[in-house]
């Protein structure tokens, strides 16, 4: 077990200038297009929940750019930046927070429930801990059909607390699964504190009953979050040793977007985003060392700025999902006795007074 | 056809679908070193090996959610859960989860996985250990619920929840496991998931029952036909979906009707189907439709309390002769 009380501090003059561009490109996309999103749910573009991962960019991104295209991923609700940074359009990612038939999950899942089978990007859940378990039995087919990658559990510091998170632990190291539990540790589960809800308040020690190797990591560093999955993914891949990653990182804005953040200081939370704020460290990183001037950082933002502004776009002319598809996706195989589209056209009718 | 056990139609099924499809294993507390609980997956471990057949350890949030992600990725896991009891520690994964990903993701990825679990009480299990949840489960849109009553229905329904890409619970009963019956051997042989089937033709009064209580109202059944009663017993074999055509068919022939289920009276099964006559058969009843189902108490302990808390075949009786009366309530 290791805890780093100080960052690994990575030398640049080794990093490719390209990728390190890429990942603040990507950075500043999850950064617009959640900003975007909270404006379009204010203005009920948006309905239901809505959790935004603004100030978590360099956890997200530093992930995916260790991960492998034969990885897969499961995450818990705070999940656009992470089906963003996989690769995935941004587009579809707008069209279903607007529940619209070209989104990721067809308008079936919302901003909670993001899934690219093309990217094994495995799902948004929204059931606390629920995916942490589901995640482990991804790692257990890999296992057992011999097949190259690992899977990444993603979770935030309340899901910890839960039974499911330790049954997890258990079976992935017992049953030798490569997974990383991807723990993203912003000090709160809504309003709860890690150390109002955790009588361990070190959670990279969470493992250690179940022999699982654990590390802290500055989750607001985009290179160091890199550099740890890739070491723990090449270890879990090659001898299904699971590991756990406590990424310490701050959360920019309340729970959800209708969260007024009431708990927190908000001097706290003013001097949080002033230091922690991994998009703007970064570009001056950049900047320092000569990677990134102010005419490239400029045309970055404008560009990222016209795709968010195409996702939204494309979102908006997006049709509805059809009322007789309510029962399309009920069953992979059918059966007989279920209802079918002239069923759900009819109740839809009825719902809208039409009949 | 032979004749064999439900258990060896079981077992014999599990076999068979290990030996089909290398994605098939089997997942669950004492099925392998110790041959199962009730014997049902006797001798897979030695023939299959312990990647085939895996003994897990006490967690079934854990194991059972484990299953559903390995069928997201193409494996196809039969898990036995101990007792339907038990699968209440899993339900979150159940409900929240297997029934939910395949629709909820717009039909990008499938879980094929079989949950095969006993339900109901027999021999004094007291309260945690008698009870039926079937009901839980057929409630929840997403999954398939399947309840079969013979070794034959067993093994038809076994082949096809295994071979079926969607979740599907499949309720066993500790009271049918030594029963026997006909078996075919022929190795096409399924039986489609979403069809009840008259296991019985009879023109006073039909009954409606699953699983156990469908073995109950063929006895009662035989026994009625000396008094000149003639009974036709539908058995649903599917909970859900639930084949209201073939129920409502019977019920336009005979008019009366009887629900039989191991469940609690109320919110229970047998509400269900009480409920789906009335409101598609009304006008061809020409009774009250009589519900039997379990006393709604901690099922006691003591043997005789025990015994008087679940339908049997008298309580059967009396609603048939109630509904011939034309009695009303209970």
């Amino acid at each position: 077990m290791t805890r780093v009380e100080e960052p690994v501090r990575t030398d640049l003059a080794a990093e490719n200038a390209d990728e390190l561009r890429h990942y603040y490109y990507q950075m500043l996309l999850l950064r617009r297009f959640e900003e975007r999103t909270s404006e379009m749910y204010v203005k009920a573009k948006i309905g239901g929940y809505c959790h935004l991962n603004l100030g978590e960019e360099a956890t997200i991104v530093g992930l995916m750019a260790a991960l492998k295209p034969e990885d897969y991923i499961f995450t818990n609700y705070r999940e656009h930046g992470y089906i963003l940074a996989r690769g995935v359009a941004p587009g579809p990612v707008m069209a279903e927070l607007f529940g619209r038939e070209t989104g990721v999950s067809g308008g079936r899942g919302g901003s909670m429930h993001l899934f690219d089978a093309k990217a094994n990007f495995m799902g948004g859940y929204a059931i606390v801990g629920g995916q942490v378990p589901l995640a482990v039995g991804a790692a257990y087919a890999l296992r057992y059909q011999g097949r190259p990658g690992v899977v990444v559990a993603q979770m935030g510091d309340g899901t910890t607390n839960i039974g499911a998170f330790y049954e997890s632990l258990n079976l992935a190291k017992l049953w030798k699964c490569p997974v990383l539990f991807f723990i993203v540790n912003n000090g709160f589960g809504m309003g709860t504190s890690v150390a109002m809800g955790s009588s361990e308040t070190e959670l990279w020690r969470k493992g250690a009953s179940f022999r699982i190797h654990g590390e802290q990591v500055d989750g607001t560093d985009v290179l160091a979050v890199r550099d740890a999955v890739r070491r723990l993914r090449t270890r879990a891949e090659a001898e299904g040793e699971p590991a756990l990653l406590d990424l310490v990182s701050f959360r920019f804005r309340g729970h959800s977007v209708i969260d007024a953040d009431r708990y927190r200081d908000p001097e706290q939370v003013r001097k949080g985003r002033e230091t922690n704020d991994p998009v703007r460290n970064f570009a001056a990183l950049l900047h320092d060392h000569g990677i990134a001037d102010d005419e490239w950082l400029k045309s970055t933002a404008i560009r990222v700025d016209r795709e968010v502004q195409e996702a939204i776009d494309f979102a908006n002319a997006s049709p509805d999902p059809k009322g007789e598809d309510l029962f399309t996706y009920m069953y992979a195989t059918p059966v007989p006795n279920t209802p079918g589209p002239e069923e759900a056209a009819r109740a839809v009718q009825i719902n809208r007074g039409e009949l | 056809m032979p004749i064999i056990t439900y258990r060896q139609a079981l077992n014999d099924t599990l076999g068979e679908e290990l030996a089909r499809d290398p994605n098939v294993l089997l997942m669950g507390e004492e099925i392998g070193v110790f041959q199962g609980s009730y014997r049902i997956t006797e001798g897979l471990l030695q023939e299959f090996g312990p990647k085939r057949v895996v003994d897990t350890p006490i967690a079934e949030e854990g194991f059972v959610g484990v299953a559903i992600g390995a069928a997201m990725l193409g494996l196809r896991p039969v898990v036995e859960i101990m007792t339907i009891n038990f699968v209440l520690v899993a339900i979150d994964q159940v409900v929240n989860h297997a029934s939910k990903i395949h629709y909820m993701f717009g039909g990008q990825v499938r879980v094929p996985l079989v949950i095969r679990t006993p339900s109901g009480g027999t021999g004094q299990l007291g309260a945690t250990h008698s009870q039926s949840f079937e009901n839980w489960f057929a409630y929840c849109p997403g999954l398939k619920v399947v309840a079969p009553a013979t070794p034959y229905d067993a093994k038809g329904l076994m082949r096809a929840a295994i071979r079926d890409n969607d979740p599907v619970i499949f309720i066993e009963s500790l009271a049918l496991y030594d029963t026997k019956g006909e078996v075919p051997e022929d190795d096409d042989f399924v039986v489609p998931i979403g069809l009840a089937e008259v296991k019985r033709k009879g023109s006073d009064v039909t009954v409606v029952s699953y699983s156990r209580m469908t073995a109950v109202a063929l006895q009662v059944a035989q026994r009625m036909e000396s008094e000149g009663i003639s009974v036709e017993v539908v058995d649903l074999r599917s909970l859900r979906p639930l084949d209201r055509p073939t129920i409502m068919a019977s019920v336009k022939k005979t008019n009366r009707a009887v629900v039989i289920a191991e469940d609690w009276y109320s919110y229970g099964v047998t509400a269900e189907i009480a409920a789906s006559i009335q409101e598609e058969a009304f006008d061809y009843l020409d009774a009250p439709v009589q519900r039997v189902a379990g006393i709604e108490v901690p099922l006691p302990y003591a043997k005789d309390l025990s015994a008087a808390s679940k339908p049997s075949a008298n309580s059967l009786i009396y609603a048939i002769r109630q509904v011939l009366k034309g009695s009303r309530g209970r």
